[in-house]
C-alpha cells in the first residue's frame, strides 16, 4: 500500500481528511524539488513528488481510496450491470433515446429517474462509511465494499448521462 | 594569450521572472525587500528592419505603424499550434504565413520567415538584455509564465522560445498562480482564493487553497482565446463599417491604417475603464473618423466577451470542489479586468468585492520573480502546488480516449500502463498520446505519437513494456519505457504531432542567441577597457601633481604594481578581471586622490581669493 506509505498512514478505509491534507503539505515541504533543491538531475525527487501527489489524489477521495484499497488487496471490480438495476436501466435508456430524439415528454421521467438514482447514491455512501470502519475494525466487509463500489459506479454514471441529457436541452 | 578565470566563491548569478504575455511583458527579480520589476513594460511586438536587424518592443511597435508587413504582435496566439489551428486567428490578425507552415508556423516579417518560438524569443531577448542593463551582470536562467490554460505544445513552444533566447527556463508557471503567488506571499493569506486573469489574448481562472505559505491549486479552467484583443476586433469591426459608409472607401485592406485604427479602438477602450464617455478618433491620408462611444454602448458590444468567462469559472468552482461562499477572496490579473463590466460581472459571479490593489499589468512578472527565488533557495517556506488544465490520455480501439492522467491533478503527476503486441512476431508499438477532457480521439488534441521499437520478436501478448508518463512541474509532458522482461529501458521515437524538434531548436539557438551572447560580451570588455584607459590617463596625469612626490616609497611602489597588473589583463577577454584590476587602481590611489582634491580646493580657495 505504496499511497498509504507515501503520507505515514497505515492503511485504513477511514481516513480523517483534514489530517491527511496536513500530511501532505508536510510531507510537500520535504519532497518537493523545488524546495529541496533538485535541479540535479537524477537526484528522484520530481518522482517521489509525483508518487505524494497520485497518493494525495486517490486517498481524498473516498471512492478511489476504497478502489485503490480492493485492487491492491487483489480484488477487481466488476465491470457488469449490477442484476437489481437491470430493468430500471433499461427504462431510463428508452426515456434517453426518446429525449436524443428531440421528445421532451421524456423529461418528468428523467426527473424522477435522476431524483432516484441520486437518492440511491447518497444511500450507498452511507452505507460505504458504515462498511469502512466495519473494514477497519473487523476486516470482513472487503466483498461487501467491492459490490457498493460496482453499484455506486454505475449508478453515478447513469447520473452523469441523465444530467447531460436534461442539461443540454435546458440550454438549447 | 593566456586567459583568466576568477572564481567569486558564493555569488551566483540572479534568476529572472518574466511575463511574456500576449500584449506586453515584463521582466521582475527578487530581492531581499521583495519582487521588483526591471524596467519598463516591453510590448510583445518584434519588426524586422530593412537592414536585416531583427528589433522587439517599443521601437517594434512603432514599426507597427510604419511598416506593418515586416511587424507582428499578439504571436503568442500562435505559439504551439499547427495551420489548422489558427484559421480564426488569420481572419482577425495580419499575420503573414509562409510555406511548410503545417506543423509549426512559419511567419513572414518582410523577406525573414521566422516561427512563433523565434519571435518569442526576441522578445525574451529585450527583456534579458534590459534585465542585464539593470543588474550590471549576465543572465542566463529565467522563470516564465503561461497561461493555466496552455496545453502541453503551447508550454513546450514557450520553453523553446527560452532556449533560442539564450535562457535557461528553470521553470514555467502558470499565470494565475503566478499572481497568487505574489499576492499571497504580501499578505500571509489563508484560505480560499480565486483568481481571474483576463488578459491580452488568453483568459484564466484557477482556485487555490492558501495554507501557511503553501499555494495549492485545486482547480484551473480558461480559454486561451480570449482577451482583449478579442474586443479590440469587435470595436475596429464597427468603426471599419462606419469608415466604409462614411469615406466610401475600405481601409481594411491597408495594414497601416488598420494599425492605426486598432490603437485608436485601444485608447477609447482604455480610456472608458476610468470615464463614462470616450472618442474613437483616427486620422488617415487627411480624413477622419470620429465617433463618440458611451460605456452603455461599449457594455453591450463586449457582454459576450464577458459572458465567455463565466462558464470556465462556474466549471473552475466545481472542479475544485468548493462552495462559491467558501471562496474568500477574489483577485484580477490582467489589464483586461480595469474594465467595469468585467469587475461586476466577477463580483456578481463570486459575490465579492475583487481585490484590486496590485497593479494588473505587473502582478504576474512579481510572481514569476518570487517563483524564481523559491527556486534559487532565497525564498524559503513557500511552495507553489499546481496542477494540470488538461486531462492526459492514449488513444485505444476505436478511436476512443483512455485517460491517464485527469485534469487538475497536482503536477508532477505520473500513470504507468503496461503496452504488449497483438500480432506474432511485432517489433514496434505505437501509443497516440492527446489531450483533452473528450471521449474521441478526433476531439482532442494530438500531442506526440511515441513509437517503441526494437521490441523483441516474439508470441502476441508476450512482449511487456511498462510505460511511464510523467507531467512535470512545468506541466510538460515525459514519457520512459521499459521492457519488463529484460530490465533495461526501452528505445522509442517521438513525435510530436505540433512544434520545434531538438534539433530545430538547436539551429535557431546558434543563429541568434551565440551572436547576442558575443555582442553582450564584446559590449562589457569594450567598457571596461574605455574605463581602464581613462583610469590609467588619470594615473599618469597625477603623476606630475606635488602631491605624488609627497607620497611614500611603498606607496609609490603600490600604484607601479596595480598600474602593471592592469596593463597586464587589459587585452583579455574577461571584463571582470579588468574591472577587479581597476578597482585594484582605485585602492592603491586613495590617498594620492584625497591629497590632489585637497590641494584643488585649496587652489581654488586660493583663486577665489585673488579673484576677490
Amino acid at each position: 500500500m505504496q499511497y498509504y506509505e507515501a503520507l505515514g498512514l497505515e492503511p485504513k478505509l477511514a481516513l480523517d481528511l483534514d489530517d491527511l491534507r496536513k500530511r501532505f503539505y508536510e510531507r510537500s515541504r520535504e519532497t518537493h524539488p523545488d524546495l529541496v533543491g533538485a535541479n540535479a538531475a537524477g537526484s528522484g525527487a520530481e518522482d517521489r513528488m509525483a508518487q505524494l501527489n497520485d497518493a494525495f489524489r486517490t486517498l481524498r477521495n473516498f471512492v478511489t481510496r476504497a478502489e485503490y484499497f480492493l485492487s491492491e488487496r487483489g480484488i477487481q471490480l466488476s465491470k457488469d450491470v449490477p442484476p437489481e438495476l437491470l430493468e430500471e436501466v433499461f427504462e431510463l435508456n428508452m426515456a434517453l433515446e426518446e429525449m436524443r430524439g428531440g421528445d421532451d415528454s421524456a423529461r418528468p421521467q428523467l426527473d424522477s429517474a435522476r431524483e432516484r438514482f441520486a437518492a440511491m447514491q447518497a444511500e450507498i455512501d452511507s452505507d460505504l462509511a458504515a462498511l469502512f470502519s466495519r473494514q477497519d475494525a473487523q476486516g470482513n466487509a472487503l466483498d461487501e465494499i467491492a459490490a457498493s463500489l460496482n453499484r455506486r459506479r454505475y449508478i453515478s454514471n447513469l447520473l452523469r448521462d441523465v444530467d447531460k441529457e436534461l442539461n443540454v436541452h435546458i440550454s438549447n | 594569450m593566456s586567459t583568466f578565470q576568477i572564481d567569486f566563491g558564493e555569488s551566483k548569478s540572479k534568476i529572472v521572472g518574466i511575463d511574456l504575455g500576449t500584449t506586453n511583458s515584463l521582466v521582475a527579480v527578487m530581492e531581499l525587500t521583495g519582487p521588483r520589476i526591471l524596467s519598463g513594460i516591453v510590448p510583445s511586438v518584434v519588426s524586422a528592419t530593412e537592414s536585416g536587424e531583427v528589433i522587439a518592443g517599443e521601437a517594434a511597435r512603432e514599426m507597427l505603424i510604419t511598416h506593418p508587413e515586416r511587424t507582428v504582435y499578439s504571436v503568442k496566439r500562435l505559439m504551439g499550434r499547427g495551420l489548422a489551428d489558427v484559421g480564426e486567428e488569420l481572419k482577425l490578425f495580419p499575420f503573414r504565413l509562409a510555406k511548410g507552415s503545417e506543423s509549426v508556423l512559419q511567419l513572414r516579417l518582410g523577406e525573414k520567415i521566422m516561427t512563433p518560438p523565434e519571435v518569442s524569443a526576441h522578445v525574451l531577448l529585450k527583456l534579458k538584455n534590459d534585465a542585464e542593463a539593470a543588474l550590471g551582470e549576465p543572465i542566463t536562467q529565467a522563470v516564465i509564465t503561461v497561461p493555466a490554460y496552455f496545453n502541453d505544445a503551447q508550454r513546450q513552444a514557450t520553453k523553446d522560445a527560452g532556449r533560442i533566447a539564450g535562457l535557461e527556463v528553470l521553470r514555467l508557471v502558470n499565470e494565475p498562480t503566478a499572481a497568487a503567488l505574489a499576492y499571497g506571499l504580501d499578505k500571509r493569506k489563508e484560505g480560499i482564493v480565486a483568481v481571474y486573469d483576463l488578459g491580452g489574448g488568453t483568459f484564466d481562472i484557477s482556485i487555490l487553497r492558501l495554507h501557511d505559505g503553501i499555494f495549492e491549486v485545486l482547480a484551473t479552467n480558461g480559454d486561451t482565446h480570449l482577451g482583449g484583443d478579442d474586443i479590440d476586433h469587435l470595436l475596429m469591426n464597427i468603426a471599419l463599417e462606419e469608415i466604409r459608409a462614411e469615406w466610401s472607401e475600405d481601409i481594411s485592406g491597408n495594414p497601416g491604417a488598420v494599425q492605426l485604427l486598432r490603437r485608436a479602438v485601444i485608447k477609447a477602450k482604455e480610456e472608458l475603464s476610468f470615464v463614462p464617455e470616450a472618442k474613437i478618433d483616427l486620422g488617415f491620408h487627411g480624413k477622419r473618423y470620429q465617433r463618440e462611444m458611451t460605456l452603455d454602448v461599449f457594455d453591450r458590444i463586449i457582454q459576450p466577451i464577458v459572458d465567455r468567462t463565466l462558464g470556465p469559472c462556474r466549471a473552475c468552482i466545481q472542479d475544485a470542489g468548493v462552495k462559491v461562499e467558501e471562496i474568500d477572496e477574489v483577485v484580477l490579473v490582467g489589464g483586461s479586468t480595469r474594465i467595469p463590466l468585467v469587475r461586476s460581472a466577477v463580483e456578481r459571479l463570486f459575490r465579492a468585492k475583487p481585490h484590486t490593489e496590485l497593479n494588473p499589468d505587473e502582478v504576474v512578472a512579481l510572481g514569476a520573480a518570487v517563483q524564481a527565488g523559491i527556486l534559487a533557495g532565497d525564498v524559503k517556506d513557500q511552495l507553489l502546488l499546481d496542477v494540470t488544465p488538461l486531462s492526459l490520455g492514449i488513444e485505444t480501439m476505436g478511436g476512443l480516449v483512455s485517460k491517464l492522467i485527469h485534469r487538475n491533478s497536482t503536477i508532477p503527476a505520473s500513470a504507468t500502463e503496461t503496452f504488449t503486441t497483438a500480432v506474432d512476431g511485432q517489433t514496434n508499438v505505437l501509443i497516440h498520446v492527446v489531450q483533452g477532457e473528450r471521449e474521441l480521439v478526433k476531439d482532442c488534441r494530438s500531442l506526440a505519437r511515441f513509437d517503441l521499437k526494437g521490441v523483441a520478436p516474439m508470441q502476441a501478448g508476450m512482449a511487456r513494456i511498462e510505460v511511464r508518463f510523467l507531467i512535470d512541474a512545468n506541466g510538460i509532458l515525459n514519457v520512459t519505457a521499459k521492457d519488463l522482461r529484460t530490465g533495461k529501458e526501452q528505445s522509442m521515437d517521438v513525435k510530436p504531432s505540433y512544434g520545434l524538434t531538438d534539433e530545430q531548436v538547436e539551429a535557431m539557438i546558434l543563429e541568434s542567441f551565440e551572436k547576442a551572447q558575443q555582442d553582450l560580451t564584446e559590449r562589457q570588455v569594450r567598457e571596461a577597457r574605455v574605463e581602464a584607459d581613462a583610469v590609467m590617463a588619470a594615473v599618469d596625469k597625477a603623476r606630475h601633481e606635488e602631491a605624488y612626490s609627497a607620497l611614500s616609497e611603498a606607496e609609490r611602489a603600490a600604484i607601479d604594481r596595480a598600474m602593471n597588473e592592469l596593463l597586464v589583463v587589459y587585452h583579455s577577454d574577461d571584463h571582470t578581471l579588468i574591472r577587479a584590476k581597476i578597482d585594484g587602481i582605485d585602492q592603491a590611489t586613495q590617498s594620492l586622490a584625497e591629497a590632489i582634491i585637497n590641494s584643488v580646493a585649496e587652489k581654488a580657495l586660493k583663486g577665489t581669493k585673488v579673484d576677490a
